[in-house]
C-alpha cells in the first residue's frame, strides 16, 4: 500500500489511523484478520493441549501445496484448497488419533513434500495473471497485501466461517474440555469423541485456508499456538486458558494488523512479531507470578 | 469378531434380572491382538462391591475398557443394562489424564464428570454445579476446588478423579487401580472413601487392583482373572477365601 506516514511525521499516528480506518477495504481487512484470529486463538488450545501444534504446520505446507495447484489449474485458490487441507487434517488426526503415524516424522514428510511439490508446480507452469513466480509465492508464503484487496464474498466466507467455528466452541465447551483433558471419560460418558475429533479436523483446517491470507503459510502455525502458549503461562484453569487465548489473539493481530498498515511493514511477519513480544512478556509475568507460589 | 461381541453388548440388556447392572457370559478379551482373558463368567448387581484380581497383564484394565464400551469383546457376551447405560458410568484411569501442563481446575475436572446428566443442553445447571460441590466437600478436596490440578499431590489427584467419577455414576463406579503410587496412607484414605460411598451411597463399585488382601477387607464379591487358560473364579469373598485356603 503506498499510504504511509510522511518521514517528516507531520500527522500524528492516530491521525493517520483513522485516515486509514475511513477505507472500506481497511476495514474489511481489520474485521478478516481479527475474526481469523480469534478462531486461530480458539483453535490453538486445543490443539497445544492434544500435542498437535505440528499438525498445523504441516497443514499450512499442505495448503499453500493446493493453492499452488489451483493456480497451475486457473480455479479459485479458495475451491481447490479448502476442501484438500479439510481432507488431510481429517486424515492427520484420525492417522495420530490411530497410532498409525508417529507424529513428527510423517508430518515433515508431508510438509516438505507438499511445498516441494507446490513450488515445483508454480515453476513449471508459471501463472499468466501475475506473470512473477517469486511475488506469488512470497505472499502465499508470508502473507500478502491480498488481505487489503478482500472481496466483498471473501469477507463474507470469513464472516459466516468464524460465526460457525466460534459458536461451536461457546456450545461445546464442556464437551470440548472433556474430549481433550481425558478422550476416554468423555467416551465413557457417552461424548462420541471421534466425532468432536472429526469437527476439530475441519475447523483446523478452515481455520489455516483463512488465515494464509493474512500471515501465509510459514506463519499460521504461530497465529494458532501463540496465543494459546501465552495463556497457559498466566493462568491454570482451562476456561481462563480459553477467554485469554482469544484476547490475546485479537489484540496481537489487531495491533500487528494496524503497525503493518502504519508503517508499511509485511503484514504477517508483524502480526506474528507482536504475539510474539505478548508471549515473552507473558512468560516472564507466569514465570515471576508462580514462582512465588 | 469383536463386531459380533459389541452387538450382543449393545442389544442383551432385556433379558437380564431387575437388578443386574452388568454380566459376563464366556467372555473373552484381547489386548494389542493377544488374547488376555478366556472364558470370563460374572455377574454385577445393583449394590455390589466387585473388586476384580489377577496377575498383571491378565486383562483386568481390559476389561474395564470393556464394560465402558472403549473396547469390544473378543467372544462371549457382555452384557451391561439399558437402565446402567442411561444412568450412566463413571470411570477412574489407571493413568493420570491430561499432560503435565494442562490447565485444568479441580472443579472444571470434577464438573466434566456431570456431563452424562445434562443431555444434549450445552451449560451445566445448578444442580451439577452443587452435585460437584458436595462430593467434593465429602472428599476433603473443596478447598482445592480452585487449584490446578498440576500442583496437585498423588493422593490429592485419585480423589479428584474419585469425585469425577461418582459425579457420572449414577449406576457404578469402575476403578482401575485407583491406589497405584499412592503412599500407604493416601492408599488407606482412597480404600475407605471407596467403601463409603458404596455403603452409604449404595453404589455398585467395580475396582481392579492387585492388592488381593485389602480386596478381601472391602469387596463382597472377587472376580480372579486367571489368564488365557481360563482359570477364573467368581464368587462371594467368603467363598473366595474358602477356596483359596482349601487350596493352600
Amino acid at each position: 500500500m503506498s499510504l504511509t506516514l510522511n518521514s517528516a511525521g507531520e500527522i500524528s499516528v492516530f491521525e493517520a489511523l483513522k485516515k486509514y480506518l475511513e477505507y472500506d477495504f481497511v476495514r474489511n481487512a481489520l474485521l478478516v484478520g481479527l475474526l481469523i484470529s480469534l478462531c486461530a486463538g480458539l483453535l490453538g488450545v486445543m490443539l497445544v493441549l492434544k500435542r498437535y501444534s505440528m499438525i498445523g504446520d504441516g497443514l499450512s505446507h499442505v495448503a499453500f501445496g493446493a493453492m499452488a495447484v489451483a493456480a497451475v489449474a486457473g480455479l479459485a485458490p479458495m475451491t481447490v484448497a479448502l476442501p484438500i487441507t479439510v481432507l488431510a487434517a481429517i486424515l492427520l488426526l484420525w492417522a495420530n488419533e490411530k497410532g498409525i503415524i508417529k507424529g513428527d516424522a510423517a508430518i515433515a514428510i508431508l510438509s516438505a513434500g507438499a511445498m516441494a511439490i507446490g513450488y515445483l508446480l508454480l515453476n513449471i507452469f508459471p501463472s499468466s495473471d501475475t506473470g512473477s513466480i517469486s511475488g506469488d509465492v512470497c505472499s502465499a508464503l508470508f502473507g500478502s497485501t491480498s488481505m487489503m484487496t478482500l472481496s466483498e464474498s471473501d469477507v463474507w466466507l470469513c464472516v459466516v466461517l468464524s460465526a460457525v467455528v466460534i459458536l461451536f466452541f461457546l456450545l461445546c465447551y464442556n464437551r470440548i474440555f472433556a474430549v481433550t483433558f481425558d478422550s476416554d471419560f468423555a467416551r465413557a460418558s457417552g461424548i462420541r469423541t471421534s466425532a468432536y475429533n472429526l469437527i476439530i479436523s475441519i475447523i483446523s483446517g478452515v481455520v489455516i485456508v483463512l488465515a494464509m491470507k493474512l500471515v501465509g503459510a510459514l506463519l499460521i502455525s504461530a497465529l494458532i499456538i501463540f496465543p494459546a502458549l501465552t495463556s497457559m503461562r498466566l493462568f491454570r484453569n482451562f476456561r481462563a486458558v480459553v477467554i485469554s487465548s482469544a484476547v490475546v489473539a485479537v489484540i496481537g493481530s489487531g495491533v500487528g494488523l494496524l503497525l503493518s498498515l502504519i508503517y508499511s511493514f509485511p503484514t504477517g511477519a508483524t502480526v506474528v512479531a507482536v504475539h510474539l513480544i505478548i508471549f515473552m512478556v507473558c512468560a516472564a509475568i507466569g514465570a515471576a507470578t508462580y514462582k512465588k507460589e | 469378531m469383536s463386531f459380533f461381541g459389541r452387538l450382543k453388548n449393545s442389544n442383551g440388556g432385556a433379558q437380564l434380572a431387575e437388578n443386574v447392572i452388568i454380566s459376563a457370559r464366556g467372555v473373552s478379551l484381547s489386548y494389542e491382538g493377544k488374547t488376555v482373558a478366556s472364558d470370563l463368567n460374572f455377574e454385577v448387581c445393583d449394590g455390589d462391591y466387585l473388586c476384580v484380581v489377577g496377575e498383571n497383564g491378565s486383562g483386568k484394565s481390559t476389561l474395564l475398557k470393556a464394560i465402558i464400551g472403549l473396547k469390544g469383546v473378543n467372544s462371549g457376551e457382555l452384557f451391561v443394562s439399558d437402565k446402567a447405560r442411561r444412568a450412566g458410568l463413571g470411570y477412574l484411569p489407571q493413568t493420570t489424564p491430561g499432560e503435565s501442563d494442562f490447565p485444568a481446575s479441580v472443579r472444571e475436572i470434577v464438573l466434566s464428570g456431570c456431563l452424562n446428566r445434562i443431555g444434549n443442553k450445552p451449560f451445566f445447571g445448578k444442580a451439577e454445579r452443587a452435585a460437584a460441590d458436595d462430593i467434593m466437600a465429602r472428599l476433603d478436596i473443596l478447598q482445592l476446588a480452585d487449584k490446578p490440578f498440576s500442583q496437585l499431590s498423588g493422593g490429592q489427584c485419585q480423589r479428584v478423579l474419585l469425585a469425577r467419577a461418582y459425579c457420572a455414576a449414577g449406576a457404578a463406579i469402575l476403578l482401575d487401580e485407583p491406589v497405584s503410587g499412592l503412599d500407604p496412607e493416601a492408599t488407606q484414605e482412597m480404600y475407605r472413601l471407596i467403601s463409603e460411598l458404596n455403603r452409604e451411597d449404595g453404589k455398585t463399585v467395580v475396582m481392579v487392583s492387585h492388592d488381593t488382601d485389602t480386596a478381601l477387607k472391602y469387596a463382597s464379591k472377587i472376580l480372579y482373572v486367571g489368564g488365557t487358560a481360563g482359570d477364573n473364579f467368581f464368587g462371594t469373598t467368603e467363598e473366595y477365601i474358602s477356596v483359596k485356603n482349601s487350596l493352600d
